[in-house]
């Protein structure tokens, strides 16, 4: 096999680096700058920035994967369902908080959380479970993109080869999204987020319109469609189907895009909006494009069932990581060139994530642990910006460490770091619209959705278990509604915040 | 309107859980399988309804102290 794909994804790295050295050079050099972009991002920049930023392994390489498993049910399960609530996310969370952030400094979840309860400590604890949740969403994108890159070079240096090692494809990735976010910060990452989803969106259609070919062998793009379908009807027909599938599982997924709402990552992005007007595109074109990339995805996932070359399977039944469909589908049916690019593809989607999340972990760090516990003044913009950078390199290195051990595929990786998330967005839900909460309400929510979360995760054989469920549905039905409960009866026995706070934050009333 | 709105939003909740398509393997136009089509027009569907929450139940006090930005889409 030649070279090339790996060429490609060289190149297109490269190519990012210098998008992150140009927008180095319009840093204000201010940390408001490096880490809010000075509010300044208009209405496509933050459709784009938004929509890359939700959009990681998990959408590609996690749902082609679970398709191949379950079938078609994945698109309602988590593209369908996420068009409505992502978008109620932005409209009902994230236009909300950018309006207090604006009008109150904010550039982190814990700066709103602690001035909304008047309580210093509350950051002490929402810090690490932030932190420790962000990590395994990383971990997606980690090991999504080190897989992705090696089944796509497997038999390029020689026959038997078996491709660029997941661990040195992961650590290409992390260095190059390091690099760029460190050159150029909030603006280089909305720019790079722009420019990694424009080329994953076309790219992924130029995948399915490739792969299609592939498997239907004429000239006629319908036909060869309808060609890879009736394979799988013929051999796999349950996967056209939700019959494999709980209904009330079914249900119970639409749980998972809920996480969004308290994503530190996003908070950060919605923090950037140059106006209230700027969020309109992004709720409404949100589900359109979240169409444009699953639908193909779903279906690939799906034809890798079946499909075929000289009558042996490409794709193996007992394949052991689904998260290795993508790639392999993509290295068997495209050239070189196409492979190589497709590959590109694949991974902007992933770095489209990564890049938000490093920055963002940084931002939490220097601003709800650094300067929250320093004297005014006592660090110049320039040290804030370089602490930054050194948690940010901490928390990656954990991270990449981590990836290199045996975990869960990236689909139920992402379904239980999801699950952690949607826990805790009761807390930010009521923050927003009822004056009744309480520091010891938002405790509560946050320890009873941690303590179920672990109980859950270790019962399920520490993730292992796929299947796993408790009363039918995923357990982040149970974990939010118990920490909703939980909350909710902490605040009403514990005495509210004061009214001086109540008016700040509910102006209106 | 602002109610209508709202309700078409719940609407699409609702409809998101097609359990009369939940054995169904017919394929449309020959390679759609109809459960996936549909959920593919559900999505259209969040398009549209987006589109009037922005446009009737959008609300007024967002922006009230703002600062109106400094910068230029970028």
């Amino acid at each position: 096999m030649t070279p090339l794909p790996l060429v490609i994804i060289c190149v297109y790295l490269v190519l990012l680096l210098g998008l992150g050295f140009l927008a180095s050079r319009m840093f204000r050099g201010t940390s408001r700058d490096y880490m809010l972009a000075s509010h300044s991002i208009g209405p496509f920049l933050l459709l784009m920035s938004l929509f890359g930023t939700t959009m990681t392994a998990f959408a590609l390489v996690g749902s082609t994967g679970k398709s191949f498993r379950i079938g078609i049910g994945v698109y309602g399960m988590l593209a369908s369902s996420s068009g409505i609530v992502h978008s109620i996310c932005f409209f009902l969370i994230g236009t909300k908080l950018w309006a207090l952030g604006q009008r109150h400094g904010f550039t982190t979840q814990t700066q709103f959380f602690r001035a909304r309860l008047e309580s210093s400590w509350i950051g002490l604890l929402l810090f690490p479970i932030l932190v420790g949740l962000v990590i395994p969403y990383l971990l997606i994108g980690v090991i999504g993109g080190g897989i992705t890159i090696n089944k796509v070079t497997a038999g390029t240096f020689a026959e038997a080869d078996h491709g660029v090692p997941q661990w040195l494809g992961s650590a290409a990735i992390c260095s190059v999204v390091l690099v760029y976010v460190f050159l150029g910060g909030m603006r280089g990452t909305a720019w790079a987020n722009a420019f990694q989803t424009i080329v994953f969106m076309v790219l992924g259609v130029i995948t399915f319109v490739v792969i299609a070919d592939s498997l239907g062998g004429t000239e006629s793009f319908f036909a060869n469609l309808q060609t890879a379908t009736e394979h799988v009807q013929r051999h796999a027909p349950e996967k056209l189907t939700r019959e494999k599938i709980p209904q009330l599982l079914f249900f119970s997924f639409m749980m998972i895009p809920v996480s969004a709402g308290m994503f530190p990552h996003l908070f950060q992005h919605w923090l950037t909006a140059r106006s209230a007007e700027s969020f309109k595109l992004s709720i409404v074109v949100h589900p359109l494009f979240i169409l444009i990339v699953w639908f193909p995805c779903v279906l690939v996932g799906v034809w890798a069932t079946s499909a075929s070359i000289d009558g042996r399977l490409i794709v193996p039944a007992d394949l052991k990581n689904d998260s290795a469909v993508l790639g392999i589908m993509v290295s068997s049916l495209s050239g070189p060139l196409l492979s190589g690019l497709l590959t590109a593809g694949i991974l902007a989607a992933i770095m489209s994530s990564l890049d938000s999340q490093f920055l963002c972990i940084g931002t939490m760090f220097t601003e709800d642990i650094v300067l929250h516990y320093s004297d005014e003044n006592r660090f110049s913009d320039r040290q804030t910006v370089l602490m930054a950078r050194l948690f940010i390199v901490g928390i990656v290195a954990i991270t990449y460490a981590i990836s290199l051990l045996e975990l869960p595929g990236v689909f139920d990786l992402a379904i239980w770091c999801f699950s952690g998330f949607t826990s805790l967005v009761p807390a930010v839900v009521a923050a927003i619209y009822w004056k009744r909460l309480t520091t010891a309400g938002v405790c509560a929510c946050v320890v009873v959705g941690a303590v179920l979360w672990v109980f859950f995760f270790v019962d399920s054989g520490r993730g292992a278990n796929p299947t796993y469920t408790f009363l039918g549905m995923l357990p982040v039905v149970t974990m939010t509604a118990c920490s909703t409960a939980a909350m909710i009866g902490a605040s009403l026995i514990t005495k509210p915040p004061s009214e001086i706070t109540l008016k700040k934050f509910f102006p209106e009333s | 309107m602002k109610y209508l709105v709202w309700g078409m939003l719940l609407g699409l909740v609702v409809l998101h859980q097609d359990f009369w398509f939940w054995n169904d393997g017919r394929l449309v136009f020959g390679w759609i399988p109809v459960g996936l089509l549909y959920h593919a027009g559900h999505s259209l569907a969040c398009v549209a309804v987006w589109f009037l929450v922005t446009r009737y139940a959008w609300p007024t006090n967002l922006d009230l102290g703002s600062d109106p930005g400094e910068g230029t889409d970028a």
